[in-house]
């Protein structure tokens, strides 16, 4: 479809996160889904498995009051964060806002340490200092963790501006949601972004709803792939819900970013299954988009019904995996719970670096 | 009648510029519009058009002059039927140029710095202590710089620009990005000469967008270069307040020190002259609230050279204050291959023992010049340059404290939890048994900056309140 053509309006009745959605738009050309191997299916099913039974866990912390303040969960979303980081490079760099849990996990971050962040734990990745929205890894050149909605975008695009200046080929891979993208940090930053050709792929989460917001009601575009149009950024819807098909389209730009063509858009059509926050009471959406949803699009049903179906994996196999993450995930909890919280002279560290 | 074309001022600050080149010749006929010179200052280039017809009778400036004074007549213009002997011999009407009148006005508003004292040597006020060490005079009690080193004089300018060029020689990571930083030589020229030796790679003029490009610093910082960031001014930093504090300041406390940011944001702060109050904001007090910042407003070229050098090696976020009235102004700054001074470290500008004034930044100039007014009637005071506001340096306000048992803070910002309210109430709670009068606060006035001149001139600290605020704590009224 053309650019120019309308384009069915998204909301509440009309979640358009169906394949058919994927196509190719200005400069980008459609990606096909990638043919997935059994080992790439198998990696993609561990690790949106994690990332799931991981958040699962923290919601029961939450209510067990072993995890304060905010916690947003990335339920639903995980083929994103999979598919992306199967299409990255080492050295290449992810900075996302607040929902991060499922970032970290997918960059390789220690589940015990991010857990134990979220129960505000010594061991923890900020020393229970940073929390649920505030956790960073150099080692895995993870760069937080933003609790300010669109900060991360400028922030992003400066990881990209320092891998330009260096010459190095790493892209930065700056995540925002369907909320952020209508802030006006993020058109300052596709501005500069083009106007220096740097190596930044944004991807906008789009999980349908900024907070309890949904998309049509917050935006006079909805489809957010096209917000760089006038600064002349190619962009792609993406089924967020399908990994191979993120994996694919994220092939694509991050080939472009690297190349020096500058940046790419990449709008993943995805959703959240849970609340906004722990404390959303979810009146905004009724309780059957989100279990239609849950039946026909989940992202790590769809890879068991196709590891099953080509006999790359039995039922028992895939039963043993999902045993040896919950047994990972509740070592995790376990050790975030029995840590002992930040020593209080910990209260005056790492306010300055020293000179 | 011969009417004079006056010296114009290119900008509210300017005092004098250098008459650059005659683009017409004597006796060139001239049409309103035309451009008949071009003159300069370090921050620009204009050009002079005639708002008249008539003949350029008689140059009174010759091309190249430099430190030609803000309404100087420069030529005189003939009408018709004049020749330039009328030029030499009837009175000249007064006439005019193109910004003229802003340069009569810029001028009310920088005399009034040196009215009090008495001293109006434009482009070259307020000697400073610095000064006063190379020269060895018993006025400076802590010199920072070697016995015997030579000193030159330079202005705030181009002291920051040095500060800079020298760093980025020494440092591949440093690179400097803000609006007009590059082709433009800086909006303020701070950055003159940077594009020709550094090249657009690492002189980066950016859109006019300070929250995105203060962001994308604090990125490449997280990233391990080490940006300086200039504001055209502060008070266009408050739309990248955000980016400054909740990303810039606090992210190494909340990544457990695992990441921090080392970046420097530097432009001018504070009342230029004539601006209004959207460009008039002093935010040393606010920044200076921040956990995670440093905050630096130096006077002196010296400090601003050796402290700028400091601050963009400093691994944290600082936030460097300048001033646009004290660009322009000279001081002797030590001729050393590199001269870095502590962050954090106060300097006693003046010794004295009677009354000790603190302050930092355009607010020395009222202190130092308070000070020799009261040296005048016998009062010797004591005028501490805190040059660092955040970590400040009470330990040296303390100890002066102590031996003069008075003290006056003064600074241009709003009086409201000001840096002067913060002092006073440590002195309160760890120099109390030594003051013998309450602290008082000579700070800006409570209003928005009004542009009128005579409202512009109240709404300002002067020489004459600090200097009754001094008496007044010494109960000398």
């Amino acid at each position: 479809m053309a650019p120019s053509q309308a384009a069915p309006k998204r909301g509440r009745e009309d979640v358009q996160v169906k394949p058919e959605r994927v196509r190719s738009v200005e400069k980008a050309k459609a990606a096909p889904i990638a043919a997935f191997s059994k080992d790439d299916e198998i990696r993609a099913f561990e690790s949106m498995l994690l990332i799931r039974r991981f958040e699962e866990k923290a919601g029961q912390l939450y209510g067990m009051g072993q995890i304060g303040g905010f916690c947003h969960l990335y339920i639903g979303q995980e083929a994103v964060v999979v598919g992306l980081q199967m299409a990255m490079k080492p050295g290449d760099q992810v900075i996302t806002g607040y929902r991060d849990h499922g970032h970290m996990l997918a960059t390789g971050m220690d589940p015990k340490g991010v857990m134990a962040e979220l129960t505000g734990r010594r061991s923890g990745y900020s020393h229970g200092k940073g929390g649920s929205m505030h956790m960073f890894s150099k080692e895995k050149s993870f760069y937080g963790g933003h609790g300010i909605v669109g900060a991360m975008v400028p922030i992003g695009t400066g990881l990209a501006f320092a891998n330009k200046y260096r010459g190095n080929e790493n892209v930065a891979l700056t995540y925002f949601g369907d909320g952020a993208a209508n802030q006006g940090q993020v058109y300052e930053s596709f501005n500069m972004a083009k106007l220096w050709d740097l190596p930044v792929v944004y991807v906008i989460e789009n999980n349908q709803y900024g907070m309890g917001t949904s998309v049509k009601r917050a935006s006079a575009t909805t489809e957010l792939w096209r917000r760089g149009a006038s600064f002349d950024i190619p962009g792609e819807p993406v089924d967020g819900m399908d990994v191979r098909a993120v994996k694919a389209a994220g092939d694509m730009a991050l080939e472009h970013a690297r190349s020096g063509k500058g940046p790419f858009i990449m709008e993943m059509l995805t959703y959240r299954y849970r609340g906004h926050s722990m404390s959303d009471p979810a009146k905004y959406r009724a309780r059957e988009e989100v279990q239609k949803m849950r039946d026909e699009r989940d992202p790590i049903e769809q890879v068991r019904h196709r590891l099953e179906e080509k006999g790359w994996a039995t039922e028992d196999r895939l039963k043993d995996i999902d045993k040896e993450i919950r047994r990972v995930v509740n070592e995790a909890a376990e050790f975030a719970q029995a840590d002992p919280e930040p020593d209080p002279s910990e209260l005056w560290t790492d306010i300055y670096a020293a000179s | 009648m011969p009417t004079q074309v006056l010296m114009p001022a290119l900008s509210p600050t300017m005092e004098e510029g250098k008459l650059a080149k005659w683009v017409v010749k004597e006796g060139d006929p001239i049409k309103a519009g035309d451009v008949i010179a071009e003159i300069e200052t370090d921050k620009a280039t204009m050009e002079v058009e005639a708002i008249d017809d008539g003949t350029l009778g008689k140059i009174l400036v010759s091309e190249g002059t430099e430190g030609v004074k803000v309404n100087t007549p420069i030529a005189v213009i003939l009408g018709e039927g004049e020749d330039a002997a009328a030029a030499d011999s009837s009175p000249p009407a007064q006439k005019k140029t193109n910004g003229a009148s802003i340069a009569s006005e810029a001028k009310t508003a920088t005399e009034d710095l040196d009215d009090e004292s008495g001293e109006s040597e434009a482009g070259n006020r307020a000697p400073s202590a610095m000064a006063a060490a190379a020269k060895g005079t018993p006025r400076d009690a802590q010199p920072e710089v070697p016995e015997g080193t030579e000193m030159v004089e330079m202005t705030v300018r181009e002291a920051l620009r040095d500060a800079m060029a020298e760093e980025m020689r020494r440092d591949g990571d440093v690179f400097v990005m803000g609006e007009e930083v590059a082709e433009y030589q800086g909006a303020y020229k701070v950055t003159q000469g940077l594009l020709d030796e550094f090249g657009p790679r690492r002189v980066i003029d950016t859109p006019i967008t300070e929250h995105g490009f203060a962001g994308l610093g604090v990125g490449a910082a997280f990233a391990g270069l080490k940006p300086i960031v200039e504001f055209m001014t502060w008070n266009f930093a408050m739309q990248a307040m955000d980016q400054i504090i909740n990303s810039a300041a606090k992210t190494l406390y909340m990544a457990g020190g695992q990441m921090g940011c080392p970046i420097v944001f530097r432009g001018p702060n504070g009342a230029a002259a004539r601006v209004a109050a959207q460009h008039s904001q002093d935010y040393a007090a606010w920044y200076s609230q921040v956990p995670g910042l440093k905050v630096i407003q130096p006077h002196s070229a010296a400090d601003a050279k050796g402290l700028l050098k400091a601050a963009i090696r400093d691994p944290n976020p600082i936030i460097f204050l300048e001033n646009e009235i004290l660009y322009g102004q000279s001081f002797a700054v030590p001729k050393l291959d590199d001269f870095v001074l502590p962050i954090g470290k106060a300097k006693i500008a003046r010794v004295g023992k009677d009354v000790t004034i603190v302050s930092f930044g355009i607010g020395m100039t009222y202190a130092l010049k308070a000070a020799e007014a009261l040296a005048g009637e016998g009062i010797e005071a004591e005028v501490i340059d805190l040059r660092t506001i955040r970590p400040l340096d009470m330990d040296t306000v303390i100890g002066s404290v102590k031996k003069t048992n008075r003290c006056v803070t003064v600074e241009e910002g709003w009086p409201q939890s000001s840096v002067g309210s913060h002092i006073s109430a440590e002195l309160m709670s760890k120099a109390f048994d030594f003051l013998d009068a309450p602290v008082l606060n000579v700070t800006g006035k409570d209003v928005p900056m009004p542009y009128a001149a005579n409202l512009e001139k109240l709404a300002l600290p002067s020489v004459k309140e600090v200097v009754e605020a001094a008496k007044s704590v010494g109960y000398s009224n």
